[in-house]
Order: C-alpha cells, then structure tokens, then sequence
C-alpha cells in the first residue's frame, strides 16, 4: 500500500481543519508513516467474502413521541461560547473578502 | 485490621456503606477525611484535575441529615466517588484532559453522574486522563501526567490513570472509568486496582465526551470485585437519552461477587494472548492465577483467537476514523478554546478553526485524527476502513467461538507492569501496544475486568489478570475475578494494595 508522505499529512491536517507548522509536519509525517505501515496487516487477512462490522450491538433506530420537553435555556447553551451575542453564537467571518 | 485502622479512607466502600449506616462516622467526616488526604498526598501523585471540596461537602451533609431524619436513603448514600473528567458535571469544570476544554463548564450532567447523584454519592471530584482519553499512560493529558501511586516515577496507565492512582491512592473508594481499549483495565492492572468494561451498551453514555462511539463504554474502578458490582449496579442500565444502551436488567453483578467456589466453571486461556511479548514477571503470576482457578475446580483448556493478532492494527484504524469524526464538533464555534491565527487582521472562520484546532489539541490527538481522516478519505476507505471492520467481524467470530467452549477467558491485563514517565513517548506504536490484550474486547463488545494477581518479581509492581466474558454475562466475570481475588487475598494475608508503599511525605517526590 503507497506510503504517507509529508505532502500527504499537509493535505489531510487541511481537509481536518487543523492548521499544522513545519516543524509538527515534519514530526508527525515519520511517525503516521511508521502507523500507517503497522496499520497495513489488516489488509492481508480479512478476504472479500467477511462481512464488514460497523457496530458490536444489533443497532435499531430509536424514536420518542413528539412532544415538548425541557431543554438547555438559551442562556446555559451559551455559557460555553467563546462567544455570543443577542442570544446566538457569533462567530467569525464566514466568506472571503473579495 | 490493617495497619490503617482507624482511618475511614482505608474501608472499602462496601465497608464505608455499612459504617454510615451503623452511624460509626458521617458522610461529612468521611468525605472530610478524603479532601484532607487529597489536599497532602494528590500534589504527589497527580490523579485529580479539579476538586469539588464544597459540592461533595454540600452533599454529604444532606445525606447526613436525611439519615438523622430516618428519611429512606438508597445504600450507597453518603459513600464518595471521583469521576473521570470525561463525563459532563452541571456546575464542575469538565476538560477531558484537553486544553481544547480548558475551563469548560457543562450544563448538564451524564446520566452515569446523574445516577451517582441520585444514588446520594459526594462527587469529590475529576479524575485526570490522557487527552479525549487517546493514550495509555496519561501523559497526553494538557495538564501534565499522573504519577503511579505504587512508584512516582513510573505512569499508573491510561487512559484512566487519574481514576485508578486515586483509588489506588486511597484518595477515594472508587471512580468512574470510561474503557475504548482498555482505559479502565490497563490502569486498574497497573496501579493494583479492580477495573470493569461492561458489555457495550450496559451503562449510558449519554453526556460522556465521545472518542470512538462504536467501541467507547462506561464503567467502575475500584479496589475490590464486590466494589465494582455494587458501582456497575449503581450506574448500569437502560437509559432512553442514549441510543446504543441496551434494554434489559442489569446483570446480577453484585451476586456473582459473592462467588468462591468455581466447581463446573469452565475457562479459556487464550493462546494468543499468553506467549512472547508479556514481561517474565507478568507471565509468572498469569501462570499463578491460572493455577488459582484449578484449584478453585475451574476447568482450565488453552483456546485460540487467530485474529487476536491483528486486532490492535483494525482498531488503530477504526478508532482514528471515529475520533477523527467525533472531534470535528471542536470548532472554536459553540464552545471549548478559540485561537485567531497569527498575522493575520480579521480572519475567516474555517482560519480560526484550523489555528484554535492546532493550539488546542495536543500531539496524539492531532496524530490521530490525521490518520483517521486518512483511513476515511476517497481512495483509501475500502483498504483501510473497509478491511479493518471485516477483521472486526473476524474477532467477534473469535470469541463466539471460543465461548461455545469455555464460559470466560483470561489472559494478563497488560503485557508489562507500569512503565516509566517518558519511556514511551517518541513512539506511538510502542505505546499502543500495551492494550495488546484489552482491545479485543472493545471490538467485540464484550465485558472484560482486570483483578489483581500479585507482584512482579522483577520490580515488585502489581499484574493484573483480565477475565472476559460474553456480552451481556457480565456476572460471569465477577464471579471469576471474586474467587481468584479471595484466594489470593487469604494466601497474601491481605489486600495486594497494602503492600504499595505509604504516600505520607512530601519529600517522597525528591
């Protein structure tokens, strides 16, 4: 399977929202190499014909009667923001300049 | 008596229950008695990330005078309880072990803290971790690493290290764990402590802070097996916030750790699990504790679990994959830390994401989520993501298999005893592979509890021999784990605990 290359680890810390410097590039690109390489053996036992396994409980979806019930105030969902105003997250700036 | 008579820190809380019943000391003097213990020996050992002394005060005092006023009170009541700063507390700081969180207050509580507060147990406080509980040594926490109460210089495990060294520490009775591959028993093997996984599902994890949601569960660290049941039944059970939470009784956990005879048991060492690679020390009491079993008339016969071997690699993929998804709810929008970039005079929201993610998370976490977000990414699902749920399939078929044979499996806990502060920390995988033994029982869903079996020779620190069981015969493995704990507890002629040494000097840190 193709190795991680540095480039590699740029493009998906970008695609992850996490804006890495050079210097935790160049760290994290040796050591998600060295991961990526033990990782791989899963590769080699499993053939096509195994079923896949997302979840280890029989999953069914779950519902409540639609009806109004008590939640968080605005004010206590708030109290985390880093942020807010008028009773809502603000939040930076959302298009480009330009 | 022990050489503690006298301080109430040193019952177990089993014994604590019955002592404020009988009105030997109220829940104000014991709870008291732990805040002044925490206040001298927790700058040693590191466990706790906030200490609610008021709150866990407040509570006592009210189950106080409810018992003063013969109101009915539930059993537990008045019996102190850390909780690891993974679950949300209404009114206490909650972080995770992440500086993403760093002062967070949540508005809620978890349904496991809502059911202690229920239950009239003072939260005495949260107990550290390593980072959104990626780690298994307790070093990737922001606000520095605990320290094993057995040796200060060596880690007491991960991720639940903060929850293990106070118990450990006698800084309280027990805490809450959260185990996605061993979080709970790894600690629990290290620091010579009881660790319980239920079965996935058993308890809620409604308001629990989410790594990886197909494998996390929520359970019980002590200092015996009775101790465990009697937490696991306080919290077990249906919850309708959360929607994987099984409906159906809890197991009758605290019944089976009454058992001290194993005639008809039948049991598996897994040969997978029991060879090269576990430390001579840890494989010399496994060999004991196996010996144990016989003579408590267990049937013991060697079973095999071929895809054991490549479990730790399907779950370094499934796990990346789903905290990579879980941890995109950090965006520096709702709440946790906002950074701005640097240079940069009024930046968008996707830069304010990627600078407060980067100065938020620490390095395992960053690492992590990287891979996941590659084990996820077009082109590399199928041979990723893809292979590592089909080798999930593979491991449950394992252990269906093997308990078509035998009605639990043993194996040592962890492949080392605990390790010191720093050993591990440039290698990643070396770091993984101490939940070599646990993580099996994440993927399949399966209850596993970690019980201490003595000493290595090598370096006088404790092993931990886990036993699994099937999913939801969660009784199964304390009815195991309380034989084996008896009969060694009477060949030792006490508690293993009793032989850690005392945390009473300030200097001990020097």
């Amino acid at each position: 399977m193709s190795a991680l290359s540095r480039d590699d680890v740029a493009h998906v810390a970008m695609l992850a929202r996490i804006d890495l410097s050079d210097a935790e590039l160049d760290r994290f690109a040796v050591q998600l190499e060295q991961i990526v390489g033990w990782v791989d053996q899963v590769g080699e036992v499993a053939t096509a014909e195994v079923t896949p396994m997302s979840h280890p409980l029989p999953l069914v979806n779950v519902t409540r009667p639609d009806e109004v019930r008590a939640s968080l105030s605005a004010d206590s969902a708030l109290a985390g923001a880093p942020e807010a105003q008028e009773q809502r997250f603000s939040v930076p700036r959302i298009l480009d300049e330009e | 008596m022990s050489a503690h008579a006298g301080d109430p820190c040193f019952l177990t809380a089993a014994q604590m229950a019955t002592a404020l019943v009988a009105g030997e000391f109220t829940s104000e003097e014991l709870v008291q008695a732990h805040l002044d213990r925490i206040e001298v020996i927790d700058p040693l050992v590191h466990g706790y990330l906030h200490v609610d002394a008021e709150g866990a005060l407040a509570a006592a005092r009210a189950v106080d005078a409810d018992r003063a006023a013969d109101e009915p009170l539930p059993p537990m009541a008045g019996v102190p309880v850390a909780v690891k700063d993974v679950a949300c507390t209404a009114g206490i700081p909650t972080t995770a072990g992440s500086a993403m969180l760093e002062g967070w207050v949540p508005p809620y509580d978890a349904t496991v803290v809502a059911r202690l507060r229920e239950a009239r147990m003072p939260i005495l406080g949260k107990t550290n971790m390593d980072e959104f509980a990626m780690g298994s040594s307790t070093e990737h926490s922001a606000y520095g690493p605990t320290h094993n109460p057995w040796d200060l210089t060596r880690t007491p495990g991960g991720s639940g290290g903060g929850s293990a060294a106070v118990v450990a520490a006698y800084l309280a009775p027990w805490a809450i764990g959260s185990d996605t591959g061993g979080s709970i028993r790894q600690p629990a093997a290290l620091t010579g402590t009881v660790g319980a996984k239920p079965t996935y599902g058993g308890v809620s994890r409604y308001g629990i802070i989410a790594l990886a949601s197909s494998l996390d569960q929520i359970g019980p660290c002590t200092r015996t097996v009775t101790d465990a049941a009697l937490l696991h039944a306080v919290i077990g059970g249906h919850d309708p916030m959360d929607s994987t939470s099984i409906e159906g009784p809890v197991p009758p956990v605290v019944g089976a750790a009454s058992t001290r005879d194993l005639t008809g048991t039948r049991v598996g060492v897994v040969r997978q699990l029991s060879g090269d690679g576990f430390q001579p020390g840890v494989r010399a009491r496994f060999d004991e504790a196996v010996q144990c079993l016989r003579d408590l008339g267990a049937d013991v016969r060697e079973v095999s679990c071929p895809h054991f071997e490549v479990a730790m690699a399907a779950y370094y993929l499934i796990l990346p994959s789903e905290a990579s998804s879980n941890l995109a709810r950090y965006d520096a929008m709702r709440y946790g830390s906002r950074q701005g970039p640097e240079g940069i005079a009024a930046p968008s929201a996707e830069q304010v994401m990627g600078a407060s993610r980067d100065a938020g998370f620490g390095d395992e976490v960053k690492r992590r989520i990287i891979l996941g977000t590659y084990a996820l990414s077009s082109g590399y699902y199928d041979a990723y993501y893809g292979q590592a749920q089909k080798v999930r399939t593979l491991i449950a078929q394992d252990f269906a298999g093997a308990f078509e044979e035998v009605d639990v499996l043993v194996s040592p806990t962890a492949p080392t005893t605990a390790f010191g502060l720093g050993e591990n920390e440039e290698d990643p995988v070396a770091m993984y592979l101490n939940d070599i033994a646990t993580i099996p029982a994440n993927l399949a869903g399966v209850p596993g509890l970690s019980v201490p079996v003595g000493q290595a020779d090598e370096d006088g620190l404790p092993v931990g021999l886990q036993v699994l069981a099937p999913a939801t015969q969660d009784d199964r493995m304390y009815a195991v784990s309380a034989a084996v704990e008896a009969a060694l507890t009477q060949a030792w002629g006490g508690p293993l605990l009793d032989r850690a040494p005392a945390l009473n000097q300030r200097e001990e840190l020097t």
